[in-house]
């Protein structure tokens, strides 16, 4: 990733050079883990049209942006990919769709190849059919297997992406073997972030830490084996870290989401953040003046927002207080610093959180799959119990 | 991987790797699956001429005559590509 200022205000602004189009938030997979806002069924409505879309991309485009993900729920429900697809090609993106492959048939894998499409990020789950459709509640396992014959059918290069849980997370060595055998070159093991559906489902997906040091450990060999044709990634999930991550790089420094409805974000999540008002592309003010001027994109730009221990702290540039999104959640203060770091007053939320995935009756509840029933119910207010611990769930 | 690179070694980018301009950076990039990097002008400059056809000493002269006040041009540009070639951003044409 390039390299952007950090930490105090710049004479000259930052510039969005990640663009990820959330071009809708309906999905037929409705996975456990999925970091889509709870009350997505509030957000489904009122989908951007193609006219929009090119009309963000254009813009974004000229202010810099250079990569492009095109991402969900599942892009593939639109029927106008193609023309997202060669708009941004034609413009000189490096372009993405981050599928979970359903939808993707010949005929359209051909267009995004005419159109310009660079490469396609599939959804892995897990090596057996069981966990895979547990853990999407859907019948998936076959196609995933076909859908990524096709990929590389296309000349595109294997970039899988796998979500780490406790359902997989003992299958990580034969995840990599199964990633070899499809010949993957770019594999994402992405340890579950607890956020959206994640959060609420928390305490049944948490691995041990004992179950991820092992996990790093089979990655590690494994990378060793395989060099330089496989590249790995291996996230490191927050909670068991000392430090918070740098989220998002930055507020407002690289990176920037249009969503299905038109909000414009500077992460995945800040929707759940209170007193904001984040722009909509259908303001018609210009994702030039969002980005720059924008009171929501300015809020947790820099340093300034910070309080103790934060403000003091000789770590404050390295990760810049962690994730605002995750404070709010779990301590009500976005303010705060982010609890995931052992610094924090209130880092107990953590440990406790940690303790919970131990607790046998917690840990047996049944999983809330992401789906209309699920989110309607959310938004209704029912099932007060799965969410009254964080804050801004609805 | 880390093999010395020889004068008549030919490279081109790696598979899946895309290089170009940026106007509103100044600059040239390279792109590749969940990254980039933002090159340096000089690095630029080299990988620019990697087309798969030119060995590196051909290169070196292209670049020692367009940029004649650059002293050690050959073993800033051998530096570069065994950088570039140990990040696998480009490879050797067979």
């Amino acid at each position: 990733m390039a390299q952007q200022n950090n930490g105090t205000k710049q004479s000259h602004a930052p510039k969005p050079f990640w663009l990820l189009a959330e071009v809708t938030y309906r999905c037929p997979l409705h996975c456990a883990f999925c970091y889509n806002p709870t009350d997505y069924i509030s957000h489904t409505q009122n989908e951007l049209t193609t006219a929009e879309w090119i009309r963000a991309l254009r813009e974004a485009r000229q202010m810099g942006a250079l990569q492009l993900g095109i991402s969900g729920g599942e892009p593939l429900l639109r029927d106008d990919i193609e023309e997202i697809v060669a708009e941004a090609g034609s413009l000189g993106y490096y372009s993405n769709l981050i599928t979970s492959g359903v939808g993707l048939t010949e005929k359209r894998i051909a267009e995004f190849k005419r159109g310009g499409l660079d490469h396609i990020q599939l959804s892995m789950h897990d090596i057996t059919k069981e966990i895979n459709n547990f853990i999407t509640d859907t019948n998936t396992f076959e196609l995933k297997k076909k859908v990524a014959g096709m990929i590389k059918d296309y000349g595109y290069p294997m970039v899988l992406n796998v979500v780490i849980h406790r359902y997989n997370i003992e299958h990580i060595g034969e995840i990599l073997e199964m990633a070899e055998a499809i010949g993957a070159n770019y594999v994402e093991l992405a340890n579950t972030q607890y956020y959206g559906w994640s959060l609420i489902n928390r305490s049944q997906l948490m691995p041990t830490r004992e179950q991820l040091d092992k996990a790093e450990a089979i990655t590690n060999k494994f990378r060793e084996r395989v060099g330089s044709k496989m590249k790995i990634y291996f996230v490191v999930p927050d909670y068991y870290a000392d430090r918070p991550k740098k989220c998002m790089n930055g507020w407002g420094e690289v990176f920037m989401i249009v969503t299905a409805d038109g909000t414009v974000l500077p992460c995945h999540s800040a929707r759940v953040l209170p007193g904001m008002e984040f722009p909509n592309v259908r303001d018609g003010k210009g994702l030039e003046w969002m980005w720059n001027e924008s009171p929501a994109f300015n809020k947790y730009r820099g340093d300034d927002w910070m309080k103790e221990p934060c403000r003091s702290c000789p770590d404050k540039e390295k990760d810049l207080g962690g994730c605002r999104c995750q404070s709010f959640m779990l301590t009500g203060d976005a303010e705060m610093a982010d609890p995931v770091c052992s610094l924090s007053p209130t880092h107990e939320v953590i440990l406790q959180a940690i303790e919970d995935a131990k607790n046998p009756q917690l840990a047996a509840q049944p999983i809330v799959f992401r789906n209309d029933r699920n989110s309607q119910k959310l938004v209704n207010g029912e099932a007060r119990e799965l969410v009254e611990r964080f804050h801004a769930l609805p | 991987m880390s093999d010395k690179i020889k004068s008549d070694d030919v490279f081109g980018l790696a598979r899946h790797y895309r290089f170009q301009w940026e106007e509103a950076q100044q600059g040239y990039v390279l792109l590749y699956p969940e990254g980039m990097v933002k090159l340096n002008g000089g690095a630029g400059e080299v990988i620019k001429r990697l087309d798969g056809n030119k060995t590196v000493g051909d290169i070196v002269k292209e670049l020692q005559e367009a940029f004649p006040g650059v002293p050690d041009m050959e073993a800033d540009v051998l530096a570069m590509l065994q950088l570039a070639h140990e990040k696998a951003w480009i490879a050797l044409k067979e």
